[in-house]
């Protein structure tokens, strides 16, 4: 069965945006060629650094013939009504069928659609779809208003081995393609995918990246291997590299012994952020004096001034970090803190130093309830946790803050739980990020994400839309996390306030406390809901816990959210929220015929029928239960109290008249289902369920 | 070490071979523009002509100052002043690539012994309120190249948009003569005695200008002169003359770079800073682009 190619020849695409570029052409093409009525047996999509392929197998020589039947009016219907239907069809009277139906004779319309040559629907669909192709950076070059990834050159396409013509601007398909830059840089005629496939490997172009990345890691190994080594497992460096080549060539290079008593993070921080190299280890797990590069050429002269080149880079690298951690060692840590005064956080809440000083008063008083915090190593390690931003290092080496600080500390003999929280107080830095438990750790990161919660929200910075400059969002998330995954019992809006009080009233002046403290709880309520939708727990179960109570303290409100979803994926949970919503309706719209107020306490004298007394006494009694399980924070227990008013309920609206002649009756029963909802509601706000 | 390179690998003759290649590439060949500036992008023959729809076509060296770079002479790889090849075509043509490979072998980096990649790197320059996408060209994992489609400048669309080539002269210079430290770059190619290397010509500047930049610059005079050279591109600005408009825009920028270097700029008044250099960008342009718009 006939097979399309396409293949758009490009400048080099960046890495980090292939593999979504090959799935998405793959989606777009797949969903032209379902609304053209065109079939596929398989399709696939393949990428390297200039070349997005698709190949697509078994589709059809000619879309199928189209015939639809429409029906119209009448044979006698108005003039308006034929002619109507004659041009929404676009046929003429006589095209037209008349048909005798039971209803008189009727207008019968028969559209015949022949299907189009595959080739020549191809040609009018592939334009619009690559034209979709969303690129996260898409440019302009030249003079043409047509916007790729980076400069496009040539688009190749063809079906059933013949060139599919259609054109980008000037860019026109044709039957040929190019291979590697350097080493087969001519043109070539192309059959079909296999031919394609293969010509393209004798033109050093291995095309699928799954097997460019076995060919990287495998003959990384390998060389690995040759020394007694092994490659130290980089997988998002990996798929960087498989990005950077299409003829990977591993070459293995030294590191200067000299270098080697830096510290490991910083080697490979040089190696894979700067020089993208494989770091590599002995069979201890200690960093070895080699690195592996990964070329896009064979060299003519097999290598060796390619390893040499990028060694001397690296030495120079090198040299500079080196250079950093020698004179970095020279002053201790503490002694630099000071210098955070020259850093400003943010020009209306001061400097880093400020916040320093900020954050240890915060975690000291935070680490009250973090078990197993050592109060005196949570004072040094926040006086300490930014210092290492002053030092050559970090300049150097952003993605090295804290874990420097680590080093520094400990080789100025500080205490290594103070240490870890140096390195660890800017974790989680994001949902799959390592959440710290170390106690110390813990208590400093808290202080430095709530501190900043606070002062950003104090001055009114908060995160709108898509726009989040100071990373707010994160920092809520870490706090949920560190809170959570700790178990800490902690009440946050105590915990705002206590912040909000360090901050110098002029940093913070225009705002208030509470209402930072109230903005910022929402903050996190809004913020918990997204961290748990990953957890399949919807967002109206957190709503419902939070509009009622506003608690503060995480656990407690992860309880009582945790027994609510339990209680309303049950059978007794579904039906009383059905009941919930009856009564409320009932009573909401009964006040409103009325212009009066339903909301109180039935009268023991006015019960009339034995339903109506019987959910009252059910009330009653749950009411009290549900008061005391709340007291003893036993949400489960609350919610199984809900569950017994489920027969009582049910039973009343089976058998109750609630709008009945006698005004004094009908008042007591709507009385009786505002209890309903106030059951209900002490334990969550079931107005905020959907669904 | 000095001198041991083969005169066609010293130091100028590298810019020598450029010049020659761009000028039979048609470019106009200019010389440096005669004030402090970051980046030969800042140059007007780069920052002002990509903009607008005439064709230009120019290679020039610019020597380029970052004030913060300096180490007082000391550190093989770091200078606070070094200098950038830079190549300006619009439109851009379909095979620059191409011809900035063959420049390449031209000044003896051949691509049959070399891996040459192109590495992902999203050029942007806030204060010139300008931005483009390309590559950081790497040559055996050493960055040689900066490769420019700019997008857009002073806040406006480029149309045509232009390819900007910047080659990194030292570097290149290190890498062709083989050598680790950039003061015994062989400048003149000369054997023996007469031999120049870019530590004889350049050590000493080095070394003050890191004092100058680190220790001694006047705050205060550079902060009074950052006000004025504001002021001053305004009222240009209102005069229509887009030209010397943007030279007090260069004179503010660099200005600012100083005072980063002192370490007196704190992160959000370097925000604050740097939107008010790209204001002044921005009016010089939009006042090129109203000028080049009436001449036409």
């Amino acid at each position: 069965m006939p097979e399309l190619l396409l293949e758009l020849l490009s400048e080099e695409i960046p890495a980090r945006m292939q593999a979504r570029a090959s799935a998405d052409l793959k989606k777009l093409v797949e969903e032209a060629l379902d609304e053209a009525n065109l079939p596929f047996g398989s399709i696939d999509a393949y990428v390297t650094p200039r070349r997005l392929t698709l190949v697509a197998d078994g589709l059809p020589a000619r879309q199928p013939d189209i015939r639809e039947e429409r029906k119209g009016p009448r044979a006698d219907a108005s003039e308006k009504a034929i002619t109507g239907f004659l041009n929404s069809v676009g046929l003429g009277r006589d095209q037209i069928e008349e048909r005798e139906t039971g209803n008189g004779a009727v207008l019968f319309a028969v559209i015949e659609r022949p299907g189009r040559d595959t080739a020549e629907a191809l040609a009018d669909i592939l334009p619009d779809s690559l034209r979709r192709l969303p690129w996260p950076k898409s440019m302009r070059w030249g003079s043409r208003a047509l916007r790729w990834v980076r400069p496009l050159h040539g688009i190749l396409c063809l079906f059933d081995g013949a060139v599919v013509g259609f054109a980008l601007e000037d860019i026109v398909s044709g039957d040929t393609t190019v291979g590697h830059r350097f080493l087969s840089p001519q043109p070539f005629f192309v059959a079909g995918f296999a031919d394609y496939a293969d010509k393209l490997r004798r033109a050093h172009v291995v095309l699928d990246p799954a097997e460019r990345r076995r060919m990287i890691a495998g003959g990384a190994e390998k060389l690995a291997a040759a020394e007694g080594l092994k490659i130290t497992s980089d997988d998002a460096l990996l798929d960087e590299v498989t990005g950077l080549v299409e003829w990977p060539v591993p070459l293995i290079g030294r590191i200067d012994a000299e270098f080697m008593d830096l510290p490991s993070e910083v080697l490979t921080a040089t190696m894979r952020v700067n020089q993208k190299y494989f770091a590599l280890e002995d069979a201890g797990g200690a960093i070895a004096p080699r690195f592996v590069v990964i070329a896009n050429t064979e060299a003519v002269d097999g290598g060796g001034a390619i390893v040499e080149g990028n060694e001397r880079v690296l030495r120079a690298r090198l040299s500079d970090a080196k250079f950093f951690w020698d004179q970095d060692r020279g002053r201790t840590l503490a002694s630099r803190a000071p210098e955070l005064a020259k850093i400003i956080f943010h020009a209306r809440l001061g400097t880093l130093d400020e916040k320093a000083d900020r954050m240890q008063a915060l975690a000291t008083s935070i680490s009250r309830h973090v078990p197993g915090a050592d109060m005196d190593r949570v004072r040094s390690a926040s006086r300490l946790a930014k210092a290492d931003l002053v030092t050559g290092m970090v300049g150097e080496f952003p993605e090295l803050q804290g874990l420097m600080g680590r080093h520094y500390a400990l080789n100025d003999g500080e205490n290594a739980e103070v240490a870890d929280a140096v390195a660890e107080h800017y974790a989680p830095r994001g949902p799959r990020d390592r959440c710290p438990t170390a106690p110390v750790s813990v208590a400093v990161a808290l202080a430095d994400k709530i501190d900043t919660l606070v002062g950003f929200y104090a001055i009114g910075e908060k995160p709108t839309g898509s726009k989040d400059p100071f990373a707010l969002r994160r920092a809520a998330l870490g706090v949920i996390r560190l809170i959570l995954q700790n178990s800490l019992s902690l009440k946050l809006r105590g915990v705002f306030m206590n912040a909000y009080e360090l901050y110098a009233e002029s940093a913070v002046a225009g705002s208030r406390a509470d209402e930072v403290a109230r903005e910022l709880m929402e903050f996190i309520a809004d913020r918990l809901k997204v961290h748990l939708r990953d957890r399949g727990i919807r967002h109206d179960r957190i709503t419902a816990v939070f509009s009622l109570t506003g608690e503060d303290d995480l656990l407690r409100f992860m309880a009582r959210v945790g027994a609510l979803d339990e209680f309303l994926a049950g059978e007794d949970g579904e039906n009383l929220l059905t009941a919930y919503r009856r009564a409320a309706n009932i009573v909401r719209i009964e006040e409103k015929n009325d212009g009066a107020a339903y909301q109180g306490r039935a009268d023991d004298a006015l019960l009339r029928e034995r339903q109506e007394r019987e959910l009252f006494d059910a009330l009653a009694a749950s009411e009290k239960e549900i008061a005391e399980r709340l007291a003893a924070e036993q949400y489960v227990d609350a919610m199984s109290a809900l569950s017994r008013l489920r027969r009582p309920v049910d039973a009343f609206f089976d058998d109750v008249t609630v709008n009945c002649g006698e005004p004094d009756l009908r008042r007591n029963r709507l009385f009786l289902l505002s209890q309903i909802g106030s059951a209900l509601e002490s334990v969550a706000d079931f107005s905020k369920i959907e669904g | 070490m000095a001198a041991s390179s083969p005169p066609a690998h010293s130091f100028q003759n590298l810019i020598l071979e450029l010049q020659r290649f761009w000028a039979d590439q048609g470019c106009v060949i200019l010389q440096p523009y005669d004030m402090e500036v970051g980046a030969g992008t800042f140059h007007p023959a780069t920052t002002l002509r990509s903009l607008g729809p005439e064709p230009w076509k120019a290679a020039y060296v610019q020597p380029s100052r970052r004030p913060a770079d300096g180490r007082y002479g000391e550190n093989p790889n770091r200078v606070q002043r070094f200098y950038q090849y830079q190549v300006i075509l619009k439109p851009s043509p379909d095979d620059i690539l191409d011809v900035y490979l063959t420049s390449l072998a031209h000044i003896g980096i051949d691509a049959a012994g070399h891996d040459i990649r192109f590495v992902e790197d999203d050029w942007e320059s806030p204060t010139l309120g300008a931005w483009g996408l390309g590559w950081e060209v790497w040559c055996d994992g050493m960055e040689i190249s900066q490769f420019t489609y700019f997008q857009q400048v002073g806040g406006f669309d480029c149309e045509p948009v232009s390819g900007e080539i910047t080659y990194g002269l030292e570097r290149l210079a290190m890498y062709i003569q083989g050598i680790d430290n950039i003061f015994d770059l062989d400048w003149n190619g000369v054997e023996g005695e007469g031999c120049f290397t870019y530590g004889d010509v350049y050590r000493r500047s080095e070394r003050e200008f890191s004092a100058y930049n680190f220790e001694r610059a006047d705050t205060d005079i550079l902060l009074r002169q950052f006000v004025d050279a504001e002021a001053a591109c305004g009222q240009l600005v209102e005069a229509g003359l887009a030209l010397p408009a943007y030279d007090q825009c260069m004179k503010a920028s660099h200005l600012f770079n100083l005072l980063d270097a002192r370490g007196v700029v704190s992160v959000t008044e370097r925000a604050a800073y740097i939107a008010r250099v790209r204001a002044l960008a921005r009016a010089s342009c939009e006042q090129w682009l109203g000028r080049a718009a009436g001449e036409a």
